[in-house]
């Protein structure tokens, strides 16, 4: 919680403390600690001087601001109609399998989780990935496990 | 119809004699009237899909008394078969920077915000430090002009105008009623223009090698050439800038594969295209307009997939404001698959086609007004596959 408290007052010395900063401050949590807790709503809420009403309704606006807990690995699957024909099923299927989770869902270490996104805008190089800020295009399925077991190898006993 | 043949243009990714800074000092030896006079006639009408003119647009934001106004770039690029945006932003981004400068220069602009969609975040590596030594250099060139990067964090609907701005003020990215306009009221409610990626690339270009060469290329209703992302059934996917107004017909014969059933034109707000229209429809502003986005489907495709990946994409991204577009979205989706399913009879299509109709005319912004440009252009000319 000192831990939130202090991350803030750095963010708000970085961004400052007007309404406009609240989308850097609020992506700048989520790097951080992975997603938004109440906590650190409500004291987002209290330095910006907006009720946390607000802060929760617009965080929650967003697909990137999570309000749940999130893995330190956010693997976002292109679903549009392009990559679907590319293949992006197969792709699914194999990082469930390495992965041990569903779609939607996080590792119980908190390393991964797998969920699905709209457009990523690599339609001619489907089927893509996004790990982080990492894009993996034309990613076969074998190519996606070896993606994941470079990250962390225990994951190769999964196969 | 004035239909062109397919020819490939090379003005957005040219990178000969095009000194950046070289542009930008071009520019300033000009008048800001006489800069916004050559792209009106240049006739160039912004690319990421609305089409509005461009110059109009800077002589509106010009005329507004404020001491304060914005530049924008917005690269929101998140229409469902887009890619071009981010291509131009990783391979050319000083071309988008001048954009906005002479932008800046013309309107009376102090501050610059490109608007970058936060799955594209890889590419601030090279686009921060860029900007940094891009501000140093305009600075010592005399103009007052600071531009930024704004993250977006994941929401389609933020790349329309309105919602953009509400984002950008710290606020749940829903469309604003119109009237006021962004020239006159955008940003922290003051004047901005906010323009497309490419758009701003061919402002740089026009101010680069004028009017003509980018005028003469194209029709009437749609000057110059237009970057297209094409992808689907195509050995031939990828980026290319093609000259506007060319026939769909010619296009599928260079990116088709032989057994092509259909082309969206546009993505997911776009126009399908079958087969039996390839020959009576040109791709532009008099024709099919789009931002870029060529999808290629083969007959071994179902455009009831096709149809319901497009539908789950608006149900997703409709930002919930407005009850036409928030429940419209819903109930399309649910009604086409009570259709597939034989839970409701065939003609359930024709109220679900009135439905998008009210969309149309009652949703706010242009998610929900143009959700009836896919919708009906599949269902109508691909009915069985609805069905059966």
């Amino acid at each position: 919680m000192v831990q939130t408290e202090n991350l803030i007052q750095e963010l708000i010395k970085k961004h400052g403390n007007k309404r406009t900063s609240l989308l850097p401050i609020l992506q700048d949590v989520v790097e951080r600690e992975r997603y938004l807790s109440e906590y650190a709503m409500v004291e987002v809420a209290k330095a910006l001087d907006v009720s946390s009403a607000e802060v929760y309704g617009t965080a929650s606006f967003y697909t990137f601001l999570y309000t749940k807990p999130m893995g330190k690995n956010i693997i976002r699957v292109c679903k549009t109609i392009s990559c679907k024909m590319a293949g992006k099923e197969e792709l699914v299927k194999a990082l469930e399998k390495v992965l041990k989770i569903k779609m939607g869902e996080t590792t119980r270490d908190m390393q991964f989780s797998l969920t699905e996104s709209n457009c990523l805008g690599w339609c001619h190089k489907g089927p893509v990935m996004l790990i982080n800020d990492t894009v993996y295009t034309e990613i076969t399925p074998e190519k996606a496990v070896e993606v994941i077991c470079a990250i962390d190898p225990k994951h190769l006993t999964n196969l | 119809m004035n239909k062109k043949e397919l020819k490939r243009v090379d003005i957005i990714f040219d990178c000969a004699n095009c000194e950046p800074l070289e542009i930008v000092k071009k520019a300033l030896a000009m008048k800001p009237d006489e800069i916004i006079d050559q792209i009106i006639s240049s006739g160039l009408k912004g690319r990421g899909g609305a089409g509005f003119p461009t110059g109009l647009k800077w002589k509106l934001a010009k005329e507004e008394k404020s001491d304060t106004k914005y530049v924008i770039c917005n690269a929101d690029e998140g229409e469902p078969g887009t890619f071009k945006d981010r291509e131009i932003l990783d391979v050319v981004p000083s071309k988008v920077l001048v954009g906005m400068c002479i932008c800046a220069y013309a309107i009376g602009a102090k501050e610059g915000f490109v608007y970058l969609r936060n799955e594209y975040n890889f590419l601030l590596k090279d686009l921060i430090p860029l900007i940094e030594k891009f501000n140093k250099n305009i600075q010592k060139l005399g103009l007052d002009f600071h531009i930024k990067v704004f993250s977006g964090s994941g929401a389609y609907i933020c790349g329309e105008e309105s919602a953009l701005f509400e984002s950008m003020e710290g606020k749940r990215g829903e469309p604003r009623n119109k009237p006021p306009y962004p020239t006159k009221v955008g940003y922290n409610g003051k004047p901005t223009v906010i323009n497309n990626v490419e758009t701003l690339v061919y402002c740089t270009m026009i101010v680069r090698i004028g009017v003509e060469p980018f005028k003469k290329l194209g029709t009437n209703d749609s000057r110059g050439s237009k970057v297209f992302s094409v992808s689907g059934d195509t050995s031939k996917a990828g980026i290319y800038e093609l000259e506007l107004g060319v026939g769909v017909d010619e296009f599928v014969n260079e990116f088709g594969n032989g057994d092509t059933k259909a082309v969206q034109v546009g993505g997911a707000s776009g126009h399908c295209v079958p087969r039996k229209d390839f020959k009576n429809k040109i791709i532009g502003f008099e024709g099919i307009p789009t931002g870029g986005s060529m999808m290629i489907f083969n007959s071994s495709r179902s455009m009831y997939n096709v149809l319901k990946d497009y539908l789950e994409f608006f149900e997703e991204e409709s930002c919930g404001q407005c009850t036409p577009c928030r429940v419209g979205t819903q109930q399309l989706l649910k009604g086409i698959e009570a259709v597939k399913h034989g839970e409701k009879p065939s003609s359930y299509l024709n109220q679900l086609l009135k439905l998008t109709e009210t969309m149309r005319v009652a949703s706010k912004c242009g998610l929900g007004q143009s959700v009836h440009n896919s919708f009906s252009s599949i269902v109508k000319n691909f009915r069985e596959e609805m069905i059966y």
